[in-house]
């Protein structure tokens, strides 16, 4: 059309292939001269940070690795080390062999039992394992319903039938609900199966499980004590009820917090804003010496529950609140979307709000996780023998005063891992979620 | 503006029974002290096709809005499908499920895929089985021409594509009545006229439908009477011909002047 005489005109005649990037600007080359060498003064921090860490190395490395891994003391530990290298300067790692049981089962546990906890564990991880990957056969997920009532039947021993009790009030509150569920509206079917489970658990249950355990005690397991759990099982016990509680908690309490409804807000906002602001230690005091003088006398409320419900609830209160925060990062058109298909408010929230929220909220979430998982061993402050309260009776023993690193080291390790674990699933899980692809 | 609209369409269809699909009268809505929609009055029988145009902040998708109940009136009444809005939630998801809604920015799920962001709601609101809903959903995905992307999330699709599944995710509920609040607003020029040709298609088959747009192309060839809204009030309504021809009001005539005049 226009003549190409003209300056301002132009018509691209053919459309240019795709070229590959100059050489130089693709991978470690680039890399290195961007982020090590990219001037002089990071040339010089680069030079510097590698030195600081050839250092810390040198001093670290033939400590931890040169250690003693058998000995039954200390002394005896800083003879062998004085006969291999002619000083002490090495680790004793013998501690954590032979104290071994103690750090992993806590003080008291008795020892004819170890196998329980074995099996437990053994049975935790495949229980956690489907809900973690939803490649492997959802029946898997039976595991983890059963779970629950298996590991406390395992680790607190009697005869089957209290958790089978508790179970069975689950299954009545169930069978209530959709029994009442054909004929009454939502609301009511809840209250219906709550009061249903409550009358079973309180009322009805106890009473059969005490003639069943006398009639038949059948499966009988040796009772353990609360107080003689410790150690590294009472930290996973604990730290894992706590993590699979606060997070449904979380949920309803950030959903309440959203309520039209002005009293289940208030009770929301109420519930969180208090427990925000306590130390999770006040919390714990008050439920090992405070809580019993609340209860009717003669009531008997494990210690081990009264703290995995108090650890619940601090980090329910914060799950709530990240979750809030996923809540509020959706758009309004999520809602409108839902709204304008017809699903009502529960379906809307299950199927369209909380997939995403969730979602948004993962890395808080975690965060949540991973705070409430160190916090287990605040429980060391109102005496239960947790790995820290067991470090510090192997410190106190003779036969290894003295000791330090070693113990708090591999302590720390144990939580490391797990956190770190638990930090590489999360970003695992954010990626594999991600369908924005952008 | 307008687009052109190349092909003949096809009126067989289209035509306007005296049954009432949705009564508004007297109705009044306010946002604190603002009073957003006054005295609205309208009856649409079933098959009439709407377009409701009007500049920003004249309450036009407040107006249709409140059709769905994802805004309350607080005055007068609403009856949708021979059933009165009222606070009453069974009433409210009974309408929703029969009117079917398009939004101008899409509002697809992003957490699924465009087959299951259709067969979402007919499974759990209609209760139909999944393989049914999806022979739906695969029905309605090619008539919006979009059936290759139904294992896709819509975050990969364009925006004219995410409005046809929109409009493919309303249809799988057998919607009676359609509501389109700026469906072409977000869209870039290339992306409007496919948007607007699957509107066209819809209004052939008969379908009853309310439109915010500012698509006056479309209304032109499509509408069977276009209301003209200001200040929340409804200030012209007629047939497209008479409307763009020989508008009354000075107000439409401001309107028309400015949004055809260039």
């Amino acid at each position: 059309m226009s003549s190409q005489n003209t300056p301002l005109a132009y018509v691209r005649k053919e459309m240019l292939e795709q070229q590959p990037a100059p050489r130089g600007q693709v991978g470690v080359a680039k890399w290195m001269r961007e982020n090590l060498f990219s001037g002089w003064f990071n040339t010089a921090l680069t030079l510097v940070s590698i030195y600081v860490i050839y250092s810390l190395l040198k001093a670290v490395l033939p400590w931890a690795f040169g250690g003693v891994w058998t000995a039954d003391s200390l002394q005896e530990c800083r003879t062998i080390l004085n006969d291999l290298h002619g000083n002490t300067h090495y680790a004793c790692w013998a501690v954590i062999n032979e104290r071994w049981n103690q750090i992993v089962y806590g003080t008291f546990f008795p020892s004819s039992e170890y196998w329980r906890t074995h099996i437990a564990f053994v049975l935790l991880i495949l229980a956690i394992l489907p809900v973690l990957f939803d490649a492997l056969p959802r029946k898997m997920l039976w595991i983890t319903a059963v779970y629950p009532f298996l590991m406390v039947w395992l680790i607190w021993g009697g005869t089957i039938w209290g958790p089978v009790s508790v179970a069975l009030g689950f299954v009545l509150a169930y069978m209530a609900s959709q029994f009442a569920g054909r004929s009454l509206g939502s609301g009511l079917t809840g209250l219906i199966a709550v009061a249903v489970a409550l009358i079973w658990w309180f009322f009805i249950g106890p009473s059969v499980t005490s003639g069943l355990n006398k009639v038949l005690p059948l499966l009988h397991l040796q009772e353990i004590q609360s107080r003689e759990l410790g150690g590294f099982v009472i930290c996973v016990i604990i730290g894992v009820s706590g993590i699979a509680l606060s997070l449904p908690i979380g949920i309803v309490l950030a959903l309440g917090r959203q309520s039209d409804l002005l009293i289940v807000k208030t009770i929301c906002v109420g519930f969180i804003e208090f427990i925000r602001g306590v130390p999770l230690i006040t919390l714990l005091f008050t439920a090992s010496l405070l809580l019993n003088y609340f209860l009717p006398p003669g009531t008997e409320f494990d210690l081990t529950l009264r703290v995995i419900v108090m650890v619940t609830l601090f980090s329910s209160a914060y799950m709530a609140e990240v979750i809030r925060g996923g809540l509020a990062a959706l758009p309004k058109g999520q809602y409108e979307a839902a709204d304008a298909l017809g699903l009502d408010y529960w379906k809307a929230q299950r199927l369209i709000i909380m997939p995403q929220a969730l979602k948004i909220s993962i890395p808080g979430i975690v965060n949540t996780f991973i705070g409430l998982f160190k916090d287990t061993t605040l429980v060391f402050f109102i005496g239960i023998f947790d790995m820290l309260a067991a470090a510090q009776a192997i410190r106190a023993n003779s036969a290894w005063n003295g000791i330090t690193w070693e113990l708090y080291i591999f302590i720390g390790l144990i939580f490391w891992i797990c956190c770190f674990a638990m930090s590489r699933y999360s970003q695992w899980l954010e990626r594999k979620l991600r369908t924005d692809h952008r | 503006m307008s687009q052109a609209i190349e092909r003949e369409i096809d009126r067989s269809h289209m035509t306007v029974s005296d049954e009432v699909a949705i009564q508004i009268s007297n109705m009044n809505k306010w946002y604190g002290e603002f009073h957003v929609l006054r005295d609205i009055n309208l009856t649409v029988n079933r098959g009439e096709r709407i377009v409701i145009a009007g500049p920003s902040g004249s309450g036009k998708s407040t107006m249709i809005r409140c059709i769905n109940r994802l805004e309350e009136h607080q005055q007068g009444k609403i009856i949708v499908d021979g059933t009165e809005l009222t606070s009453d939630l069974k009433n409210i998801d009974k309408i929703r499920s029969e009117v079917g809604m398009c939004f101008q920015h899409f509002n697809l799920f992003p957490h699924l895929t465009i087959l299951e962001n259709c067969t979402l709601a007919p499974m759990w609101v209609r209760k139909i089985p999944k393989r049914e809903a999806e022979e739906t959903a695969m029905h309605f995905l090619e008539k919006v021409k979009i059936p290759d992307q139904a294992h896709k999330y819509p975050g990969m699709l364009s925006g004219g594509q995410q409005q046809r599944v929109a409009i493919a995710r309303s249809l799988c509920m057998k919607p009676r009545i359609m509501l389109f609040d700026e469906p072409t607003s977000a869209l870039d020029p290339e992306m409007i006229k496919e948007v607007l040709d699957t509107m066209i298609e819809l209004a052939e088959e008969g379908m009853t439908m309310l439109c915010v747009t500012h698509e006056m192309g479309f209304a032109r060839q499509v509408a069977n009477r276009v209301i003209f809204m200001d200040q929340g009030q409804i200030v012209e309504q007629n047939e497209p011909e008479e409307f763009f021809n020989n508008p009354k009001s000075e107000r439409t005539k401001l309107f028309l002047s400015q949004i055809l005049g260039h």
